[in-house]
Parts: structure tokens; sequence; C-alpha cells
């Protein structure tokens, strides 16, 4: 570990367990073709969704996630792991080629989702972007948060066996 | 899938369309005058990666609408419209 202080984040009023996640439609990538897709209809579908905000596509904390959770072999349904980034949909459709994910990432370059859940990073040094906390959130069927996570520090990676362990 | 993200009134159609194809917008044109809504599905440029919509046409080519209810698949846009105008257009 690094021997400095990482930077904080501020304080985040993000949804808790026992509050309902807010709901949002944006266009969710697949293998195949992306389209809008809304997360409550998601989370019904699927039996649950683990919602995973990640930093931008192709840096290191983006790859190493993902090849993280592909080793894990986390869960495709009950719950659903899905990720949410700011890149646009052929970005993302490229990315997930090269990891070959097994996950569909849904496309919010304005950063909205991540602005209704409390979690906006304001990347310093790149004016005019802006990207998701890093955050995990664990929801049911009716979008209700089981589990939450939010790094209060950047960059700072989920907890990965703890996520695990409330998706079970 | 999902019925959740169709609209209550009217047919249930999907279309198959590319980012900036003319052919696609024209499809869309059509459906917008007949006050139609489709779900867009959105497929990438290289023709490898439509799995989809070949399974669902038989062609890895967009755009294609399919009519649910009406059990109809169909790729090529003049083909497509030609069907809009009949099936749902004035003199329909």
């Amino acid at each position: 570990m690094v021997d400095f202080e990482l930077v904080a984040f501020p304080p985040s009023d993000h949804p808790e367990p026992g509050d309902r996640a807010p709901d949002f439609t944006r266009p969710l990538v697949t293998d195949e073709y992306w389209e809008d897709r809304t997360l409550s209809a998601l989370a019904a579908e699927s039996g649950g969704v683990c919602l995973l905000f990640y930093p931008l596509n192709w840096g290191g904390k983006s790859r190493y996630w993902w090849g993280e959770i592909q080793d894990r072999g986390w869960p495709v349904e009950e719950p659903a792991v899905v990720g949410v980034g700011i890149s646009q949909p052929f970005d993302h459709r490229r990315f997930a080629d090269f990891l070959d994910l097994s996950y569909p990432l849904y496309s919010d370059p304005g950063n909205d989702v991540a602005r209704a859940y409390d979690i906006v990073h304001d990347l310093d040094g790149m004016e005019g972007i802006e990207e998701p906390r890093p955050a995990v959130f664990v929801v049911d069927e009716e979008l209700l948060v089981e589990y939450a996570w939010v790094a209060e520090e950047w960059p700072q990676s989920p907890p990965f066996d703890e996520v695990e362990a409330a998706m079970e | 899938m999902s019925d959740e993200d169709t609209p209550a009134d009217g047919p249930e159609l999907t279309l198959y369309r590319l980012h900036g194809c003319p052919y696609c917008e024209r499809v869309v044109r059509r459906l917008d005058r007949y006050g139609l809504s489709a779900r867009s599905r959105f497929v990438a440029g290289e023709h490898s990666t439509r799995d989809a919509v070949a399974r669902e046409a038989g062609t890895r080519s967009v755009p294609v609408l399919i009519d649910h209810d009406r059990g109809v698949t169909m790729p090529e846009s003049g083909r497509i419209v030609e069907y809009l105008d009949r099936t749902y257009g004035e003199g329909a």
C-alpha cells in the first residue's frame, strides 16, 4: 500500500441499505446490441441487480476491476452484475469486447445516474469531465438496497469479498 | 424480454438499427408519421457482432423491423416502409 494520504471524497448522501435505489433508464450495452433499459425492469426480471459504478474505460482501475470480477465469476442473474460508466455505447462495446466481458454496461455520458445516487466524482485536471465515484449497490427485485459501498478515497477498489458475500 | 419498457397501447415493435444509418432513419420517420413507437436496439458497425439480428432475421443487415403481434420480421428499409404503409397507413 502507499504510505501517503489518498484524496478523501466529501461526505455523500448516497442510498443506504433499506432505502429504495433511484430508478433510471439508460442504454444498456450487451454483447449484441444496446437498448434503453430501466433499472427497475432489469431488477424485476433478473432477481436483483449488483450495480457497479466504475472509473473510465481503459484505465487501469476499470480493466483490473472487471478482470477481477470475471475471474471470480460473479453472477449474471440473481443478482445481475451490471456496470455504470460514462462512455458512449460504441466505446462500452469495444471495451467489453477487449475484456471478453460477460456483464452488460450502462452508458451514462452525462453522469446523471451518479448524480441521482450522489456519487459524482469531478475529475481533477480534466475540465468538463466527471465520472461516478467508485461504488457498488446490491438491490433486490424492487430496488430495495441490500448492500452499499461507496469509495471514501480516490482511488479505492471495491471490497470484492464483501460484495460477493452480500450477493449470496 | 421485458414488457415494462413497451408502451401499453399500439403494436409491439422492435427496430434493429445503426447509429447514423440513413436507411434506419427512413424507417424511424415512417414510424413517427403513423404515431408508432418501437423499441430501438442499436447494433455496432461490425457485421460479425450482429448475432442477435442474424438469429431474428436471417440477415446481418439493418434496419430490421419486428412486428411482434403480427409475427412479421422484415429487413430492408424499402420493404419495411411499404409494410408500414400497407399495415398502418391511411388506407389500412
